[in-house]
């Protein structure tokens, strides 16, 4: 059988990624369905991670799946010594497929290699979280109409950040251009700016984050600068600061652009935003539904010919 | 060069590894674990190369190795060559290479890395055989050559 798993999108072509922006825009427009009626979805967190399982689950809940699954690591047998591979094959005897978050990073591609049943990975470590790649580029799409030629900002962590390191590899296809805004202690790592020039991406890196450096941006994408990243806190106490959004900031933005952030956010855009055209992080986390309700039915084999003709929506 | 030869006598059967770099010739050893053989073994060390300065020389009698000890082999000293002995004739003489994927061979240095951490093979591509470099087939790290740590 053909390994309809999800566990990455770096490898996807451009086609396949618009064809699930395509099948995600059939979700938001018609989001209540009864097309996964009698499956059983497993979402099994063996970290816990309360967004990512609540919009999984609630794709599921929106298409008519049945959830079966864990939230919290300390109550599954792994804690008494199980393999993650005898966990899979357990799971696997009752669920149609398999939604896995992992602290541990390849877990979700080993599942799938031993898995009968699709995997789809909601994050494995520092290693990659496609359905948040997949919500942010529905989101750009849904905010700048296209993914072409746009001027993507990124700011904050992008030293550790998955979530910027992937967006980054997927907008390849896109000729992006890329700014990153970050202390020196996260600066983007060399493999990302190497990645860019073999790919032909253009990018700029500053230290200022102000009114005149972001004045070009199409998309702000914000990150949360985390304490537990900084080996030497005086470092951190100095630039915390440094990388936050100001409403005055956005003085000179263009009127098209869109402040992004996968959430959740501490203080690094002041809530005054929140009221301004500018902001879409909320949407975003929304988007999230469309995009995860996508990729379940992509890795279960339903087709977007089968989501636009599909005769059980729910009005 | 017979002379050479002679000094580590002739086998009728088995294998000869020859032109291991010195240096590394006991990394091989062990790794062949050649001191559970109950077969006799010679072993020359540090003896004259036309081809490399120094080069050392196993002789395994009634021994062929399969070829995921060889793969191992190739980690540790690439570019040795192995000849087969039957008969006290080369059979078969082959340069041992890397592949391009070795499995269950080197340990992944990422201990976060699912590989570490469930009892299962190891993966690994081989990026780059000139400048030996590796990359985990399950967490994406690379690893250097001189750096790996054999299972």
């Amino acid at each position: 059988m053909e390994n309809r798993s999800l566990v990455t999108i770096s490898g996807h072509t451009k086609d396949k990624i618009m064809y699930l922006i395509q099948m995600a825009r059939e979700f938001e427009l018609h989001t209540n369905r009864k097309l996964l009626d009698g499956k059983v979805i497993a979402t099994l967190f063996f970290e816990p991670s309360t967004r990512t399982r609540l919009s999984f689950e609630t794709a599921a809940n929106r298409l008519g799946a049945r959830v079966i699954g864990f939230a919290d690591p300390k109550i599954t047998s792994g804690t008494k010594g199980e393999t993650l591979k005898d966990t899979i094959m357990m799971v696997s005897n009752y669920a149609d497929i398999i939604v896995m978050r992992h602290y541990l990073e390849g877990a979700a591609l080993y599942a799938s290699e031993v898995s009968p049943v699709p995997i789809v990975n909601a994050g494995d470590g520092a290693n990659q979280h496609p359905s948040q790649t997949m919500l942010d580029l529905y989101t750009i799409y849904q905010t700048q109409g296209t993914l072409e030629n746009l001027n993507i900002y990124l700011v904050g962590d992008l030293k550790y950040g998955r979530t910027v390191h992937s967006l980054l590899t997927a907008m390849r296809h896109f000729n992006p251009t890329f700014h990153f805004i970050a202390p020196d202690e996260l600066a983007m790592p060399d493999y990302y700016k190497m990645y860019c020039q073999q790919h032909g991406i253009r990018y700029f890196e500053h230290k200022d984050f102000d009114a005149e450096t972001i004045k070009d941006a199409d998309i702000l994408y914000m990150t949360r600068v985390q304490r537990e990243r900084f080996t030497d806190l005086m470092e951190y106490e100095r630039v915390k600061d440094l990388y936050l959004l100001k409403k005055d900031m956005l003085s000179l933005a263009r009127d098209n652009m869109k402040i992004l952030h996968p959430l959740p956010r501490v203080n690094e855009i002041e809530y005054t935003i929140d009221d301004t055209p500018y902001a879409y992080y909320f949407q975003q986390a929304r988007n999230g539904l469309y995009a995860r309700q996508a990729l379940l039915c992509d890795a279960l084999g339903i087709t977007l010919e089968e989501v636009r003709n599909d005769q059980t929506i729910q009005r | 060069m017979i002379v050479q030869e002679m000094r580590v006598a002739a086998i009728k059967n088995g294998t000869v590894i020859d032109h291991i770099p010195s240096e590394k010739l006991f990394q091989v050893v062990n790794l062949l674990q050649l001191e559970k053989m109950e077969a006799p073994v010679t072993i020359g060390f540090n003896l004259r190369s036309d081809k490399m300065q120094k080069k050392s020389i196993i002789k395994v009698v009634d021994k062929f190795f399969s070829d995921e000890e060889l793969n191992q082999l190739s980690v540790v000293a690439p570019n040795v060559t192995l000849c087969i002995i039957r008969d006290y004739k080369v059979v078969e003489k082959k340069p041992v290479t890397m592949p391009e994927e070795l499995i269950n061979v080197v340990k992944c240095a990422n201990p976060k890395c699912i590989c570490n951490n469930e009892p299962m093979k190891t993966r690994f591509r081989v990026l780059d055989k000139q400048e030996g470099i590796l990359q985990c087939h399950y967490c994406n790290k690379e690893l250097l050559l001189q750096q790996v740590k054999l299972l």
